[in-house]
């Protein structure tokens, strides 16, 4: 094989640019040949308004001439970098291994990264909230990473639990009072409920079924908040949700018992911004050691058990529905902390905000930054959130941008940026990573 | 004769309109090494799987009696309860360990709820309460035993899936002995050793039963394996019991024969083992 390509087999290599062509044709004909155009009343000699056919062939053309040459550039290169390698590690995949080798390391300097931004010079307004939007949704990939990357269920509807924890904290506090605080645990608890109540039926679905399952209900929980207007505001949503609160000061404008006046600072309304980026910075902490610390418990080795083969679980006198019950309440209970959080610093919440490309998203980090890697979410979240929000400006290009980066990652490391799996225990203490291709991606 | 560990009485497993099993009934003694044999399809396999719980039997009843004079309808158990309470433990054909994870914690999963209690279902563990760090270094010790024995001690933070064959194998035995089991089911234990490992294989079984005072039930096709180890064989062809005795009775007997050979070349084995053997 790597003799024949090195001599670059100019046939062959046509034939293979020309069938790419032949269907860039056939994708740019339609697309690109034929634009409809709209023309106002009586110009081109047309009567009334309408809309005529713009025939662009010279495009076509451009295009399809372009898949050729770029096609057949890419098979020399490819048949070159071939012929010039030995065989080994990928360019890609030694990144990650890079990546992975220091993984104590880069933890650290990002938690660093993460507790000093607030207090950087270019630390504004727009960056510190965008500081909270990326933690929450570290949060939240590190939520959905106990029920996906862990136990290998895989669930397209976990936004659901985010809905649940943010119309818990909203209804309690607007009905009776609730602070923040104290809504926090509770507002957890309901999402657990519901993971629990949601999981005693879905959870003898496996796989495909599972993953549809779980879709229906996240849609059933946003439509069934959407329409049940007498408690939960409809598309109108619930607003006037109380602020945090720092041990009893209010972050607000009066001098009575707020912060500033506490202090003896000058009001500003960035001091909230920063306080409640450090609370959901401290709730992904927790989320973060919680799970970690899971691992290593029974529970959680039992988790990746039933990922690796669910039947030896069995044979093991392991209850693989409470098990797995278990993942899914503790991954709804983390979903819905983060909805409280989300509930209290919009002040505002409305279905709008539990789409389903939110689930999405959301496991598109998990899968991004590697399974069961709390790592890997984290940079997953940053650079996925982070980019999102960067090219903002250039809106019509981000969905490109994102399809694009997610094929890229999918070619060169298809099991996540960070896809080694650590030994939750160890006889000799030296944690050696075990490589993707050893660990099961779950079968739901 | 002491009372049967496992009696099996008019057990039959239909899947449709297919008959895998037919009044099957034998019994086993504690600390033997019982073996079920027959061809291809003879419904073997089945006959494990109701025992252990992942079929539940069409009809027929399956008694396990522990030494404490406690016995359990296995028919009616679910898979998981019959390895928790009644301590039955089993391993597969085609071997299921967990690839990814490595050795020792293979063996901890197995021992999974006697830790998940001292955890007190996690709510103690993730506080780090003193009972659960020693329960989990009580089991570690127990791996630590079972992997030397199985000779993979060298390799307990290695990944499973990274084992040769045989060792996989010795793996899953060792995983399965660490849920304290009163009967093993061995289902083909010796698939795909070759002479030396199945000699290795057979040590190891005979250890397990005599140090752990563990009762042994195995599938095998390995006729050497079979004759050697087992202190019963009961023989299945078609989903029915053909035959049942000591290896010497099973060797003798045409109707096996028959069975594993066809009619005709069963004659001329019975004619030449008279002669010979």
């Amino acid at each position: 094989m790597a003799t024949q390509s090195a001599q670059f087999p100019l046939p062959a290599m046509l034939k293979d640019a020309f069938v790419a062509a032949l269907v860039a044709l056939a994708l740019a004909a339609p697309i690109l040949g034929m634009k409809t155009e709209a023309v106002p009343a009586g110009a081109m000699g047309i009567a009334g308004q309408g809309l005529i056919l713009v025939q662009r062939w010279d495009v076509v053309a451009i295009a399809v001439a372009l898949v050729f040459v770029g096609r057949l550039l890419l098979n020399v290169w490819w048949r070159r970098r071939i012929a010039a390698r030995a065989p080994g590690p990928s360019f890609a995949s030694r990144i990650g291994s890079v990546l992975t080798g220091k993984t104590p390391y880069f933890a650290f300097a990002m938690v660093l990264a993460a507790v000093t931004m607030p207090m950087m010079p270019f630390a504004d307004r727009y960056i510190v909230d965008l500081g909270i939007l990326v933690l929450t949704y570290v949060m939240l990939g590190w939520g959905l990473n106990i029920v996906v990357g862990l136990a290998g269920l895989l669930d397209l509807g976990y936004v659901a639990f985010y809905a649940v924890g943010a119309y818990s904290f909203a209804l309690l506090a607007i009905h009776f009072d609730f602070s923040f605080w104290v809504a926090l645990p509770l507002s957890g608890l309901v999402a657990a409920f519901w993971g629990i109540l949601l999981g005693f039926p879905v959870l003898r679905l496996r796989g495909d079924y599972l993953a549809i399952v779980t879709l229906a209900f996240g849609e059933m929980v946003r439509i069934v908040l959407l329409n049940w207007y007498q408690f939960t505001g409809g598309p109108n949503g619930l607003s006037n949700i109380p602020r945090p609160s720092l041990f009893g000061l209010q972050f607000s404008p009066d001098d009575e018992g707020s912060f500033h006046a506490f202090f003896g600072i000058e009001y500003d309304p960035v001091h909230r911004i920063i306080f409640l980026y450090y609370v959901i910075f401290g709730l992904a902490l927790l989320t973060n050691w919680v799970t970690l610390r899971l691992r290593r418990l029974p529970v959680g080795r039992a988790w990746e058990a039933l990922r690796e083969d669910e039947i030896a679980c069995r044979s093991l006198g392991i209850n693989v529905r409470n098990t797995k019950l278990t993942a899914f309440a503790i991954g709804a209970m983390f979903g819905g902390v983060a909805g409280c959080f989300f509930a209290t610093r919009q002040g505002f919440i409305s279905p709008e905000s539990f789409v389903f490309i939110e689930s999405a998203m959301i496991l598109a980090i998990v899968v991004l930054g590697g399974l069961g890697s709390q790592l890997g979410v984290a940079i997953a979240a940053s650079v996925m959130i982070g980019a999102f929000e960067i090219f903002r400006e250039v809106r019509e290009f981000r969905l490109l941008a994102y399809g694009g980066a997610m094929v890229l990652i999918m070619v060169w490391r298809p099991r996540g940026l960070i896809a080694e799996r650590k030994p939750s225990i160890t006889l000799g203490g030296e944690r050696r990573a075990i490589g993707a291709n050893m660990v099961g991606e779950g079968h739901g | 004769m002491s009372e049967p560990l496992l009696r099996v009485e008019d057990l039959t497993m239909r899947f449709g309109g297919l008959l895998a099993i037919e009044a099957f009934s034998f019994s086993a003694r504690p600390r033997d090494i019982t073996a079920i044999i027959g061809p291809n399809g003879a419904g073997k396999t089945t006959a494990f799987n109701c025992i252990t719980g992942f079929y539940r039997p069409s009809s027929g009843t399956i008694t396990l009696r522990h030494a404490n004079g406690r016995t359990f309808g296995l028919e009616r158990m679910e898979g998981f309860r019959i390895a928790e309470k009644a301590r039955i433990a089993r391993t597969f054909q085609n071997i299921r360990l967990f690839a990814g994870m490595t050795l020792l914690e293979n063996l901890l999963v197995a021992q999974h709820n006697r830790l998940m209690r001292a955890s007190w279902y996690t709510f103690g563990g993730i506080v780090g309460i003193p009972g659960f760090k020693k329960a989990e270094d009580a089991a570690v010790k127990k791996a630590v035993y079972w992997l030397e024995r199985a000779g993979l001690i060298e390799r307990a933070d290695d990944p499973a899936g990274a084992l040769p064959y045989g060792a996989q194998r010795r793996l899953e035995i060792a995983r399965a002995m660490c849920t304290e089991p009163v009967l093993m089911c061995l289902d083909e234990p010796a698939a795909g050793l070759n002479a030396r490992e199945s000699e290795e294989m057979n040590a190891f079984l005979r250890y397990v039963r005599d140090e752990h005072d563990v009762s042994l039930l195995l599938i095998e096709h390995d006729m050497s394996v079979v004759m050697e180890i087992s202190d019963y064989i009961v023989v299945l062809d078609y989903g029915r019991k053909i035959s049942e005795g000591t290896p010497e009775q099973i060797r003798n007997d045409p109707k096996v024969i028959a069975a594993y050979l066809g009619e005709e070349e069963a004659e001329a084995a019975v004619a030449a083992q008279g002669g010979g053997a």
